[in-house]
């Protein structure tokens, strides 16, 4: 068995005319935890389906735990764990009944499922709803449980779409925190994110993917040394004069974005850039000297930044 | 390691060789939602026994099946019994997968584990054709109390509506999985409403003229309604054959356009 479960070369799917997913090529190591960033309709959720093997590629190559997906399917998902975009839990059957009747579709036996599924309702914090119907379970709640559905066969791969797309802070750093004993624990994780905050905490490596093309790849800290610098300056003058003031300021600091609603100034020493800046006379509305995140990498990389 | 093992290779992807998981899931849901929902279907056919057999029986009497003079309620009784398992099978295979598909998303669900498009097909077509013999074994039971089984054949009647129900199930569902919005799905009691009256439920299909005699004889209910016809009355013709071959081919077909679609909606 080789070290990498999963291994794609020059994979690409089209629909029709439209090319979802183009040429891209990466490796996963066991254990390792892997994260896909890119704004919606880059490619991510497309190339998570074909590891998911729910969807077959077009052309490329794609092995998973050293399986193809366009024949194995049930055996690969035998080993993964799937969190889709949307939780698409049984609303015919209560919170325990799901992670069961999930375990018995993996052909757990009722003792196992039952017995796996009443420590996943403690892990998931919710051991207490275990015989509520699904509906009235809060939208962290329900995430909660899909991940533990998905935990059910005990796989040695987590895949999650967009894990927590829609929830609020305090559901967010929950989840994170369940997700990262995961991890501790050995489990190899795929997440794809748009947020780039959500990449930082949970990733080892990062690839940057934008119209299904890598643009980078590397870890969250590697990629910011790469692509960014240091510090950012964002400075507002109302969106009528943002423009008109960044041609005056566009010495200042190493590099400038202009965005509809802020300049952006990148250096190593903000706070000196906002007194050069003040000093000229061109005193901002807001300003807000902060360190470099994905996010710029990936305005950098795409000219486009990652939530419009 | 994961405490799963990985199943083997079959249909390249396409079998996990666990349906039975789909089943026990369909009972689950059943026992925490609805059960007594499917009751209603099992009234329908009862009604008519009840209101055309026993009422309008009384004014018309007998009735010659090839040669033997037999009650009207015994005449139309096997009918019922072939529409009972027919509607149980639809049912579940054409509003119930109709929900799963489009709104549940159960199949996406189930399709995320081991199983694949053919465990989903099987499962779902057979806790549909289960929920028709149900609905058989209740109405034969209502026959037999009625004394309108006459042969002591009738209780081969319930393998023989299994199969029925078997290929309504799987040919609903086949149906199902092109429909996309409410408005497709009308089009359902437009076929099953004239099949039920003009299928020779109620009458011989000899009094039409030859070619609406043929244009029946397409239809799956016809057969049948032949077939179990002969079971409960004990008059049996070679046709037998043709009928149960047409079920076993309605079946395989439907079992087969199923795995395809849900493969090309899930699978692409």
């Amino acid at each position: 068995m080789s070290h990498s479960v999963i291994r794609a070369v020059n994979l690409t799917k089209k629909y029709d005319d439209f090319v979802a997913v183009d040429g891209i090529s990466f490796e996963v190591a066991r254990g390792e935890s892997f994260g896909l960033l890119g704004p919606n309709g880059a490619g991510k959720s497309t190339t998570m389906k074909m590891i998911a093997s729910v969807s077959t590629r077009t052309s490329g190559e794609l092995t998973v735990l050293d399986l193809d997906p366009n024949v194995d399917g049930p055996a690969i998902r035998s080993q993964l764990g799937v969190v889709p975009q949307e939780d698409n839990l049984d609303g015919e059957l209560r919170v325990r009944e799901n992670l069961l009747t999930y375990g018995r579709f993996f052909g757990l036996s009722r003792a196992e499922a039952g017995k796996r599924a009443d420590e996943l309702l403690e892990f998931a914090q919710l051991s207490d709803r275990a015989n509520s119907k699904v509906e009235p379970l809060s939208g962290g709640m329900k995430r909660r449980l899909t991940i533990a559905r998905s935990l059910m066969n005990d796989p040695q791969m987590l895949l999650l779409d967009e894990p927590t797309t829609g929830l609020d802070p305090q559901a967010r750093h929950i989840l994170w925190d369940r997700l990262f004993r995961l991890k501790e624990q050995g489990t190899t994780l795929v997440l794809t994110t748009h947020y780039m905050d959500e990449a930082e905490q949970l990733s080892d490596r990062i690839v940057v993917v934008d119209k299904g093309q890598i643009m980078a790849e590397g870890s969250p800290a590697e990629l910011i040394r790469t692509y960014s610098t240091r510090e950012v300056l964002e400075v507002r003058y109302g969106s009528d004069k943002n423009v008109s003031v960044a041609a005056l300021i566009a010495d200042v600091g190493e590099r400038q974005e202009v965005l509809p609603d802020r300049i952006l100034i990148y250096s190593d020493n903000g706070e000196q850039d906002l007194a050069e800046i003040t000093r000229r006379g061109h005193h901002p509305t807001t300003s807000l000297v902060r360190r470099s995140s994905l996010e710029d990498v990936f305005l950098r990389l795409t000219g486009r930044s990652l939530v419009e | 390691m994961s405490a799963v093992t990985a199943p083997k290779r079959r249909f390249g992807g396409m079998y996990g060789g666990n349906a039975r998981a789909i089943i026990e899931r369909g009972f689950k849901a059943t026992m925490t939602n609805n059960y007594l929902i499917i009751l209603s279907g099992f009234f329908e056919p009862v009604f008519y026994l009840f209101s055309m057999g026993v009422g309008l029986g009384g004014i018309i009497g007998t009735i010659d099946l090839n040669g033997t003079e037999i009650s009207y309620g015994a005449y139309i009784a096997p009918a019922l019994l072939a529409v009972s398992a027919m509607n149980g099978a639809i049912y579940d295979s054409t509003w119930n997968v109709f929900f799963k598909l489009n709104f549940a998303k159960l199949y996406q669900t189930m399709l995320l584990t081991s199983l694949g498009p053919l465990d989903v097909a099987i499962g779902e077509i057979t806790l549909a054709l289960l929920r028709g013999g149900i609905y058989a074994v209740g109405f034969l039971t209502v026959m037999s109390i009625m004394g309108l089984a006459l042969s002591p054949l009738a209780i081969f009647a319930i393998p023989v509506v299994i199969l029925i129900a078997a290929g309504f199930a799987s040919v609903g569902m086949a149906f199902t999985s092109y429909m996309k919005t409410f408005q497709q799905m009308d089009w359902l009691p437009l076929v099953m409403l004239p099949m039920f009256l003009f299928s020779a439920t109620f009458y011989p299909i000899s009094i039409y003229p030859e070619p609406i005699q043929v244009l029946v004889q397409c239809f799956p209910l016809w057969h049948g309604v032949e077939l179990v016809r002969m079971f409960t009355t004990g008059v049996f013709t070679a046709a037998a054959w043709g009928h149960l071959a047409y079920f076993v081919v309605m079946l395989g077909t439907g079992v087969i356009v199923v795995a395809r679609r849900l493969r090309s909606l899930f699978l692409r």
